[in-house]
């Protein structure tokens, strides 16, 4: 098991840059999501690293190795591709075998670990099969043990269940984390799916056009986004945007563009200065009524969105429109049209960089 | 309603294939019937077969056809795999020019390239001293390497575009050399392609006239050459018996070839 790390990494393709100084830590063990549009430079990034592309400047470092001139097929590295890339012409035994086979391990070997490799992703039993008679589930299974069976120092995954269907990519994903626990390997995992990035990972990061913009764990990137990309990337928020008013017991008074007040805790907060307060939909409650004092607005209901287990409102705030979540709990849905107060704790406002 | 459109698609490609089949068949008939103006009834008889075997224009016009498109066939495959691997697999620079470059070929009407080989090969003769050399077998097999190579490069370049490069990397990354990648898994992905690919190309240079045509020196031919000369001199059904021939030949080839492509032209799961 190993320990990657990658510092000062830059990649471009003629004006632009895929990646523009990237210094990140994948630390032994972890599961590490890479999360970002696409052409932000995760996926670049795991490239690098496998070694399909070589970087301009900087440099990555497995358990302290420079690997910049280790050629692929002696990086020891573990891949699963976004459609798998399983060989059409060989069987599911013979795709698993392969990495073993190139590497002229003794048969009797590779049948006890093809088949230790086959009862970890739980396919014992299809051996015989061709790749094209298995299910989209069934082949990301395949790619998974191909990928785990010659042993690598590390495994990257290159959006791996993008392919599947909803019910299926959840399964897979329980899968996943169970099979990456079991064996302890590092693993570096594309997405840009932020649900299963935060569902998988020890540790994301956001990339934003070649850079990262954030990187954590997962519980603390989504509550404390740094900056309004990262918020709006990672969940979805209301951005209220504000001055300074007053400073007093450790709290900051903010006056809202467009009218109402917010109080949050002072942190480094200058009295005057402009800010950008990001608010998560679900920590707002959503009542009929006036507001009253800070935290507080009141506004319409412009749309109600029933989507099941959840409520979706938005909701006209002066000229500002708010969007609220609400649990479909017993009672009966607000309608459109009608008056509320949003309330929210004053922890929920978080201060993010423009 | 649907037992009624069953059976009348039936009916449709029935059709058709008479269509395509029916003056094959004619002309095979005649190729073992005795009388030699077409005349019914029909008599079953080999002698044009016999007559075949002793027309030795005929067969040394056939083994030039054979031997041409053979060499051909080795070359452009060749040289039109390695160009469709580079253009599926490498960037550089001018590829896109290159490849839009491929395509006139193709349209261009044969006759309009024979004319430019005949120029162009008479004016290297010129040019070199050695007229001679304007035709020839040489300058045949030349014409039809250039007339095949864009086909192959597309059928190559088809099934090649089929499987994505992602095999390839997927390969690199479990441990295989360039050399162990190449050989076990681009090599078997691309067999049907190439395959197809060369029966492409050698249908095109044994069926090649007018380029066969204008290069051939006076004194030497290629099958379609001699027949089309023959049948203007009024013709006997030695030509059936070896048309006759040359389809068992050929279908019987594509028979193989059929298999061998179901047989390996198995896609990837998902695309």
């Amino acid at each position: 098991m190993s320990e990657v790390a990658v510092t000062g990494a830059i990649k471009r393709y003629g004006q632009v840059a895929a990646l523009d100084g990237v210094d990140l830590t994948f630390a032994d063990g972890e599961f590490f999501g890479l999360l970002g549009p696409s052409g932000s430079g995760k996926t670049t990034l795991l490239r690098a690293i496998a070694g399909f592309i070589a970087l301009d400047a900087g440099e990555i470092r497995v358990d302290g190795t420079d690997i910049a001139r280790i050629p692929v097929h002696k990086r020891n590295i573990g891949m699963v591709f976004q459609n798998y890339a399983l060989f059409p012409h060989m069987s599911v035994a013979e795709n698993v075998a392969f990495g073993l086979d190139v590497r002229d391990v003794p048969a009797a070997e590779i049948k006890a670990r093809v088949a230790e490799s086959l009862d970890l992703v739980r396919l014992s039993g299809l051996e015989a099969r061709r790749p094209r008679q298995l299910s989209g589930g069934q082949q990301q299974r395949v790619a998974l043990a191909r990928a785990l069976v010659t042993r690598p120092s590390v495994l990257l995954l290159d959006e791996p269940l993008s392919a599947l269907d909803k019910h299926l990519r959840q399964e897979m994903q329980v899968e996943l984390r169970r099979i990456q626990r079991q064996i302890g390997i590092t693993t570096i995992f594309v997405t840009h799916d932020q649900e299963e990035a935060l569902t998988l990972s020890d540790r994301v990061a956001i990339f934003n056009q070649g850079r990262v913009v954030q990187a954590g764990a997962p519980r603390a990137v989504y509550e404390r986004p740094v900056n309004r990309f990262a918020a709006g990337f990672l969940g979805e928020a209301n951005f209220l945007e504000g001055q300074v008013t007053a400073l007093s017991g450790g709290e900051a008074r903010v006056a809202l563009v467009g009218g109402g007040e917010l109080a949050l805790p002072q942190g480094d907060l200058a009295a005057g200065s402009a800010v950008l307060i990001a608010l998560r939909p679900e920590k707002i409650s959503i009542e009929p009524g006036m507001a009253v004092g800070a935290n507080a607005v009141a506004g319409r209901i412009t749309a109600a969105i029933f989507s099941g287990s959840s409520l979706t409102y938005r909701v006209a705030v002066g000229e500002r429109l708010m969007i609220v979540f609400e649990q479909n709990k017993s009672r009966a849905p607000l309608t459109e049209g009608s008056e509320v107060v949003l309330r929210w704790n004053a922890a929920d406002n978080v201060v993010v960089a423009p | 309603m649907r037992r009624f459109l069953d059976g009348g698609i039936r009916l449709y490609l029935v059709l058709v294939l008479i269509f395509l089949y029916l003056p094959i068949l004619v002309m095979a008939l005649f190729a073992f019937n005795r009388s030699p103006l077409y005349g019914l009834p029909f008599e079953f008889d080999l002698v044009w077969f016999e007559a075949l075997a002793g027309n030795k224009r005929l067969l040394q016009a056939g083994w030039n056809s054979v031997w041409i498109a053979l060499a051909n066939t080795v070359i452009a495959t060749t040289l039109g795999t390695m160009a469709a691997v580079a253009f599926g697999r490498y960037t550089f620079r001018g590829k896109t020019l290159m490849q839009a470059l491929l395509f006139p070929p193709i349209a261009i009407p044969w006759l309009v390239i024979g004319t430019a080989m005949l120029v162009f090969f008479f004016w290297v003769g010129r040019s070199v001293g050695a007229p001679g050399m304007a035709r020839g077998l040489h300058a045949i097999l030349l014409g039809h390497v250039a007339l095949s190579l864009p086909y192959v490069i597309f059928v190559v370049g088809a099934r090649l575009n089929d499987y994505p490069k992602a095999l390839e990397e997927a390969a690199a990354t479990l441990g295989a050399t360039p050399w162990q990648v190449f050989r076990r898994v681009s090599v078997p992905i691309l067999a049907p392609g190439v395959v197809a690919a060369a029966l492409f190309a050698f249908a095109v240079s044994f069926d090649q006239f007018v380029i066969s045509y204008f290069l051939a020196p006076p004194g030497v031919t290629t099958l379609p050459v001699e027949i089309y000369t023959s049948i203007r001199k009024g013709f006997t059904p030695e030509i059936n018996a070896i048309s006759t021939i040359i389809i068992a030949v050929s279908m019987g080839l594509m028979l193989v070839v059929a298999r061998f492509y179901r047989f390996g032209g198995e896609r990837s799961g998902n695309e």
